[in-house]
């Protein structure tokens, strides 16, 4: 039998169920292969006493009808665990202790689902490079000193390092899809309102969902069927019916309309990702589907909107971060120095950027100019998918405009760091479903992925589509386990 | 526009962060550049274009306005700074 850690999740899940493993085994092989990995820092808190003890008890008494019988997972340092740290990669959070759970990772646990730990993440989920953690950068196991993407970094690097078999992250801007690219991993950004926000420390509410991040699509639709549900406690949850991924995931793409946005051709997208793109295209054309060409015409105006609207929410938001009731607290003459010092001390520079962004496009005299300007702009972006949407059933582009980068090669330069987010932040301020699938490597033998977009609530038509394309794509990971 | 240290400043007094005259510098230049690349939306005529708080379609639903947690006080001020076991403490606010 191959090795327990280069099983996917669907084949743990079988497994378990035919008592061919045991909770407790599977448990074991993550938590040895992550003590060998601690060059990676994946993890911000370890919780692998407790997994054991879970893993015991479900073998002690199994319940084989979850859909993850006792399947050991680690989840991003964003969602609020219940009576385990919760950091959200930062200062001002380092010590601070949930009384609540989040909503998806509690449909992860009722499902039968074991925590083993929270992983790193940039601060606040604000960067492209898990370089903005309080808790130190992560390091891709696709090569050394290199990123992993972010925000969800720490879940990337974690799922392609096989210290766990599947994980979730969240996105705002591409968070998913970025460091699913970077690592040659499939991540999912649902339908806005498809899986609940309650109990994720918030970033920018209007943009933020949490969403799968496994090493294929079945196992992607699996989790997101889990992870999606309607939820009373989020106010922006949307009721609709949600259907069983998995069970409906079928290779079809013969007759489907697939648009190809001429927009994102940026200028100076290098070769490979162009090859990549055709590459896509080629193939669903051969498998019969009907290539579109169709237009996106507010795409250039995504990302300057996305920088007024995402850090005027992150700043409200992170407004409630005063070091009166739980958190960091910096000692201050008075009140008003307490929270000035507290806040300097206890947030980093990417997010203080973000914050004095918001504050000020949000401020007495400019909220017309930026803020308003950049809501109406957002309708325009909209209205763009809303007009291709009438002629095709998905859209086709790269996930990111290059392959990843070094460690500390962007950070002095915040523009360009955002400039990686070009293809997937409109995604976001549509609210539309995307998913990255690996789709092939470029000179250096780094992954690039494919990015498929579909209309509102049509998740099953992207992963059918997505586990079309990786079957004829048949993507391998070359990973050398260079850190052990 | 440009963005100069006075702003800065305000900024950040607005935003309850304090930083000092290096950090200013820095951001000021920083901001300068985002801001940059943010201007470009003014490029575009928006005046028929109606702005877009939510993607969200649907009817916001109402429910029962419940306790549902409960006895969980003395974990919520577990998290609190400035240890005492009953109030939240902070800098003294009035003479």
């Amino acid at each position: 039998m191959s090795n327990i850690i280069d099983l996917t999740l669907v084949d743990l899940v079988e497994k378990i169920k035919k008592k061919v493993l045991s909770s407790k085994e599977i448990t074991k092989a993550y938590i040895e292969r992550a003590d060998k990995s601690k060059k990676l820092n994946t993890y911000i808190t370890e919780d692998f006493k407790n997994a054991l003890k879970k893993a015991d008890n479900f073998d002690n008494s199994p319940d084989f009808d979850k859909k993850l019988p006792g399947i050991p997972i680690a989840v991003k340092d964003l969602f609020c665990t219940k009576n385990l740290k919760t950091t959200a990669g930062s200062k001002i959070l380092e010590n601070f202790i949930p009384t609540y759970e989040s909503t998806v990772t509690d449909n992860i646990w009722n499902e039968g689902g074991i925590l083993l730990g929270k992983l790193n993440c940039d601060e606040f989920a604000m960067g492209s490079s898990n370089e903005t953690s309080f808790f130190g950068n992560v390091q891709s196991p696709v090569g050394e000193k290199l990123v992993p993407g972010g925000s969800s970094g720490g879940s990337a690097s974690a799922l392609a390092a096989k210290l766990t078999p599947a994980t979730i992250g969240t996105d705002t801007g591409g968070s998913i899809r970025q460091p699913a690219s970077f690592t040659g991993i499939v991540g999912l950004k649902p339908t806005y309102g498809s899986c609940s926000r309650y109990g994720i420390v918030a970033f920018a509410s209007s943009l933020d969902q949490a969403g799968p991040m496994t090493q294929d699509v079945k196992d992607c639709a699996l989790l997101f069927s889990i992870i999606s549900s309607y939820d009373n406690k989020d106010s922006t949850s949307i009721d609709y019916k949600r259907e069983d991924y998995l069970k409906k995931l079928n290779k079809s793409i013969k007759g489907k309309k697939i648009g190809i946005p001429k927009e994102y051709r940026v200028d100076g997208m290098s070769k490979e990702i162009e090859d990549l793109w055709q590459k896509g295209i080629n193939i669903a054309k051969e498998a019969g589907a009907e290539i579109v060409d169709v237009s996106l015409p507010n795409t250039n105006y995504a990302l300057p909107t996305y920088y007024i609207v995402a850090p005027a929410e992150a700043s409200s938001n992170l407004a409630r971060y005063d070091g009166v009731k739980y958190g960091f607290r910096s000692k201050g003459k008075n009140l008003i120095d307490m929270y000035e010092k507290t806040r300097s001390e206890g947030f980093g520079n990417e997010v203080k950027r973000r914050i004095m962004i918001g504050t000020y496009v949000l401020s007495s005299g400019y909220y017309d100019a930026y803020y308003l300007k950049a809501q109406k702009v957002r309708r325009l972006i909209k209205n763009d998918f809303d007009d291709v949407y009438k002629k095709v059933d998905a859209i086709l582009t790269p996930s990111t405009p290059s392959s990843a980068f070094k460690i500390g090669e962007k950070t002095n330069d915040p523009v360009s760091m955002y400039l990686n987010d070009i293809f997937t932040v409109p995604i976001n301020l549509a609210g539309l479903p995307a998913i990255s699938i690996p789709a092939g490597h470029d000179q250096k033998g780094y992954p690039l992925g494919l990015q498929i977009i579909g209309k509102a609530f049509d998740e099953q038509n992207i992963l059918n589509i997505a586990y079309f394309l990786e079957e004829e794509i048949n993507f391998k990971n070359k990973i050398n386990d260079w850190w052990i | 526009m440009t963005i100069d240290l006075k702003t800065v400043k305000k900024i950040s007094k607005l935003a309850r962060i304090s930083v000092d005259d290096e950090k200013a510098k820095k951001l000021e230049s920083d901001l300068n550049s985002i801001f940059e690349f943010i201007e470009k939306l003014n490029r575009l005529d928006t005046s028929k274009s109606e702005p877009l708080t939510s993607v969200v379609d649907a009817k916001l639903q109402l429910r029962k306005d419940e306790i549902k947690s409960q006895n969980i006080r003395d974990q919520i001020l577990k998290n609190s700074p400035d240890e005492n076991k009953d109030f939240f403490v902070v800098p003294k606010v009035v003479e």
